[in-house]
């Protein structure tokens, strides 16, 4: 059983606040969505929880059967997709894949690539170079890489950013996935999205 | 799907980030652009200005060095630094551990290095006709010193690399630092230059030194890496 | 407060001393009176950048930002006495070999170790953020000073030295100097060592109190 506990978790950048007092709990099977307009926080706390950013007070704890993770085994079991993550634009996608994985400590064979390019649309495409993808299509390959560990904790800050309706459906399908085998916590300000989510907080008043 | 993991080690990630900076390098040349030619500049700058006078050959040593060490700082840097500002950054820290990004990152400082000296060398005893007596001391030195240079020049790299303002700061953290390096390798090359007997043995102390200072170097790179790394 | 009190007379006796008693080296002269202020501000300069180092290590240990303070605080007046300690070693240079700059190592080391303190703050004025200026520049501290020691023990193998190491501290390592010298110089040394110790500690409480009010009104 996969746990993370946050504890009045703060932000503060100078004299501003950007978050203040949050705190939730949530264990395997868990769904959380974040709402609220831009500048609420959203992206401030997503990025505190995936370990980019510290709090200026509270505390994050991720756990397993009620042992608390040290940071290198929770970045082993959490993964990331957010707006301003970027793959390397001078490698192919087969090479960002295969470069992500290695550095995960995880083996994936061609077999592998072809299968996740090929669920994310992106069949035949794998030897483009990254930089040369649109918008829609780096999207969906920061998926695949979110996804080469099977994550225990899930992050997503704006899941549906910059894809059509058949994106969005297969986003669908994986949020659908997770949500059953781990932990997901999106942060949206689209208002149909959050339809998937068991759990919601609100950000900013 | 994915095997479990550690299927891979700490060698393997390091290979692997090596890998990547050398892919990523060849494809858009920035650092090597810049490190080589700043060096040929330097290089020519100095053979102007004293290429045909008869110098002794101390500062024939020395102005090598000089060239190195200018050179190393307009060039060394970027292997983090892209990485920031290209905002790749992120998903490293995401996926993979600071250890193998530390010595993947290392060697290819290393390399870089050794590119520019390949091309620097011959040239600069070509343009100040200053005779090489002891070729094996000279480029013992020469290895020891550029493991030495980015031994010492990698950590720094990663820490200027998170500062907002980066400018000069590279070369004010690392001068001070690479000083011992630099008397240390200046001494050995003023050895190699000269007609100087038993040679390995005149410049035993400047090789100890360059030895001593990569090891003690790099092992502290490499316990203090992850406190630039992590946030 | 006593302590002040013996502070001031102390260094009334060795300011006045050092110009009243012989001076301690006879080949070279009155000169060498500087002997009595040139080494103990060295002497600070190096303990405070130990101090600096501990306090950054324990820094990265437990991220307490007081100890930031305490690493950044014996920066700059460990950067104030090496100023003087190269000023003061400038000078007498000068007045003994005739050169106000030699590269000896000793110079050499007193030098480098003004221009790692002023990397360490150029460093910190880069950086935004508190926590992540005292990490990065916690690490530089620690970094700069493991190449002490090459410094102060191989270098001096490596270049010829000018400072008269031998009248002194011999090759074995023992103080043999004359009692009357002795006399000024150990309590120069105490007494600037507790100077350097009162303004830290100064230094301290105003940066802690500036700290503390800034995060106040944040609140």
């Amino acid at each position: 059983m996969h746990q993370i506990d946050v504890q009045k978790l703060s932000k503060r950048f100078g004299a501003r606040k950007a978050l203040e007092e949050v705190s939730f709990s949530l264990h395997t099977g868990d769904s959380l969505a974040v709402v609220g307009r831009n500048g609420s926080g959203k992206t401030t706390l997503l990025r505190i929880l995936a370990g980019l950013a510290a709090p200026s007070r509270g505390t994050v704890a991720y756990m397993d059967n009620g042992r608390t993770l040290d940071r290198a085994e929770v970045r082993h079991r959490l993964a990331y997709v957010g707006p301003e993550l970027t793959l390397y634009d001078s490698l192919t996608a087969v090479e960002n894949l295969r470069f992500f994985a290695t550095m995960r400590g995880i083996a994936i064979d061609d077999g592998w690539i072809e299968a996740m390019l090929s669920m994310l649309q992106l069949a035949g495409r794998g030897d483009d170079f990254y930089g040369a993808y649109s918008s829609g299509m780096k999207q969906r390959l920061k998926y695949a890489v979110a996804l080469l560990n099977d994550p225990v904790y899930l992050l997503l800050d704006e899941p549906t950013a910059n894809l059509d309706d058949e994106g969005k459906k297969i986003i669908g399908e994986i949020i659908a996935r997770q949500k059953q085998n781990g932990i997901l916590i999106a942060a949206t300000n689209e208002t149909g999205e959050y339809g998937f989510a068991e759990k919601l907080i609100r950000l900013g008043s | 799907m994915a095997s479990p993991k550690s299927s891979y080690g700490l060698a393997a990630k390091s290979l692997a980030v090596l890998r990547k900076d050398i892919l990523s390098e060849y494809r858009t040349r920035y650092a090597i652009n810049a490190i080589l030619l700043f060096g040929v500049t330097t290089l020519t700058v100095v053979s102007f200005a004293v290429g045909q006078i008869g110098l002794p050959a101390d500062v024939y040593a020395a102005l090598f060095w000089i060239i190195i060490f200018f050179s190393a700082m307009s060039g060394l840097a970027q292997v983090f630094v892209k990485e920031e500002e290209s905002k790749t950054a992120i998903i490293l820290k995401l996926t993979a551990d600071p250890t193998p990004v530390y010595w993947g990152k290392l060697i290819f400082n290393f390399l870089l290095l050794t590119l520019l000296e390949v091309i620097i060398t011959p040239l600069y005893f070509v343009m100040t006709d200053v005779v090489l007596h002891n070729a094996a001391l000279f480029f013992t030195v020469l290895i020891l010193g550029s493991i030495g240079l980015a031994g010492a020049t990698t950590l720094i790299a990663a820490i200027i690399s998170r500062a907002s303002i980066k400018g000069a700061l590279f070369a004010v953290l690392s001068f001070p630092i690479l000083l011992p390096l630099l008397i240390g390798a200046i001494g050995g090359t003023k050895k190699a230059l000269g007609p100087v007997e038993a040679p390995f043995a005149a410049a035993s102390s400047e090789l100890q030194l360059l030895v001593s200072y990569a090891v003690v170097m790099i092992t502290a790179s490499v316990l203090l890496f992850e406190f630039v790394w992590e946030e | 407060m006593w302590w002040k009190i013996v502070l001031f007379v102390v260094m009334s006796w060795v300011i006045i001393a050092a110009f009243v008693y012989p001076a301690p080296q006879q080949g070279i002269g009155e000169a060498s009176r500087i002997f009595y202020f040139h080494v103990p501000q060295a002497w600070v300069a190096v303990l405070a950048f130990v101090v600096s180092m501990i306090a950054s290590v324990r820094y990265l240990r437990k991220g307490d930002l007081l100890d930031d303070d305490r690493a950044r605080v014996a920066a700059e007046l460990g950067f104030l006495f090496c100023l003087l300690a190269t000023v003061t070693g400038a000078f007498f240079a000068k007045v003994t070999w005739n050169s106000f700059w030699n590269w000896d190592p000793r110079e050499t080391s007193i030098f480098v170790l003004l221009l790692i303190y002023g990397a360490y703050f150029a460093l910190r004025s880069a950086i935004d953020g508190a926590e992540k200026r005292a990490r990065l520049a916690s690490v530089y501290a620690i970094f700069a000073f493991i190449t002490m020691p090459f410094l102060v023990f191989v270098v001096p193998r490596v270049l010829p030295s000018l400072h008269p190491s031998d009248s002194v501290v011999d090759s074995s390592g023992k103080i043999t100097m004359s009692s009357t010298t002795a006399l000024v110089f150990f309590p120069s040394l105490a007494a600037f060592t507790i100077l350097f110790i009162w303004v830290y500690w100064l230094g301290l409480k105003i940066s802690v109190g500036q700290r503390r009010a800034a995060e106040e009104a944040v609140r």
